[in-house]
């Protein structure tokens, strides 16, 4: 009895890329499409001018920017101090948990870049705290100020000579605390214990 | 080395920060972009893809409105608008594993976790302009092919059939651009 061709030896292909156009080869039960690489034009590998280096001179302008970094990061605390006190008046809602999940998520992803990577870490753990309580009314309004005045502490006191201790010591305990609401908050519930225990995975 | 003509690519940075906008516009033009457009959130984001057709992509994920994920679902349409091979560059600040799974899910080109860097921002560009990979469509599945590189250690049954295609061998980034003139 004749065996039948395996299926990729029946790939179809459909031509070369005509312009504004992909070259698809149809498989078993997926296709591969070779989208036309309209950014070729701007690739080469002409060396570059002596130099010239474009990652360094982002760098600098990056650096000229940073005069203003400061100032930035203090409306990025106003903005944390604003939506806890929304909660602390009105209680949970949808749009004052995004409000205050936002503006700490913006700290910890900017912090560094602003020149006050200390600060990150306690809005990281403000972030969990929100992401991974299931209700998020049944977290302690008093965990959330301690979050929030660590934030703006960390931020107040940076040029103390012990800022660094200081920073350690608040954001240690308050991931443990953390850590230990959201683990009775989830039991139960193992892969999202897996997810808050986990490492990142992202490559530098 | 690779290199880039920046004052040629069209980018769209999405960000509902403003400063973080600021930045991102700052590294670019730093570059030597000089077409940089913004967008503040995913609705007007998918409404400036359309409009200015940027050749990539740089979105937050935590965004109003609709968030950079389901942006990314919408451009990964194919047929429903003008580019959905655009690539897609997700900048965040969530870096846990399911997160990142779901970004390649959704179909994004490459990953960028904050705190931003301009090396950082500047390799992913390069990656995506350089080193394109092909687009793979399922039924479940449109975007960016997942598989990276083949992994001589992966024990367990290939589950794309289809013989050839199981590994698409892709030619290193130099030899590709030499070969491209």
């Amino acid at each position: 009895m004749k065996k039948s061709a395996p299926k990729a030896d029946k790939a179809k292909h459909h031509g070369p890329p005509k312009k504004n156009s992909a070259a698809v080869a149809t498989y078993g039960d997926h296709e591969v499409i070779q989208p036309e690489n309209k950014l070729r034009k701007v690739v080469s590998v002409k060396p570059l001018p002596p130099g010239e280096d474009p990652v360094a001179r982002a760098e600098k302008a990056l650096a000229d920017l940073s005069t203003e970094f400061s100032s930035w990061m203090d409306s990025e605390c106003e903005r944390l101090d604003h939506a806890r006190r929304s909660i602390a008046a009105g209680g949970f809602t949808a749009a004052s948990k995004d409000a205050l999940f936002h503006a700490a998520h913006d700290i910890k992803g900017e912090a560094a870049t602003f020149g006050f990577p200390l600060v990150a870490l306690a809005a990281d753990s403000l972030c969990r705290l929100i992401e991974h309580t299931p209700d998020v009314t049944r977290i302690p309004v008093k965990l959330v100020d301690q979050h929030v005045d660590a934030v703006r502490a960390i931020h107040r006191e940076y040029s103390r000579s012990d800022a660094k201790e200081l920073a350690a010591t608040l954001t240690k305990r308050l991931r443990a605390v953390t850590d230990e609401f959201l683990m009775h908050e989830n039991r139960g519930r193992p892969d999202v214990l897996a997810q808050i225990k986990g490492p990142s995975i992202v490559p530098e | 080395m690779v290199r880039i003509e920046f004052n040629r690519l069209r980018f769209l940075v999405i960000d509902d920060n403003a400063h973080m906008r600021r930045m991102l516009r700052t590294l670019l033009h730093g570059f030597g972009a000089r077409e940089v457009h913004e967008a503040e959130d995913g609705a007007a984001g998918l409404e400036a893809f359309t409009h200015h057709t940027p050749d990539i992509v740089i979105t937050d994920w935590a965004m109003p409105i609709f968030d950079g994920l389901e942006l990314t679902q919408m451009i990964r349409q194919p047929g429903a608008n003008s580019n959905p091979y655009v690539a897609i560059i997700m900048l965040t600040g969530h870096s846990e594993k399911k997160r990142v799974v779901s970004a390649r899910d959704a179909g994004v080109t490459e990953f960028l976790a904050k705190p931003i860097s301009a090396k950082g921002l500047y390799q992913r560009i390069v990656n995506v302009v350089a080193n394109p990979r092909p687009f793979i469509k399922t039924k479940t599945y449109f975007g960016p092919d997942r598989r990276r590189n083949v992994n001589p250690n992966y024990v367990g049954t290939e589950r794309r059939k289809g013989g050839k295609a199981d590994i698409i061998k892709q030619a290193p980034l130099f030899e590709k651009v030499r070969s491209q003139g």
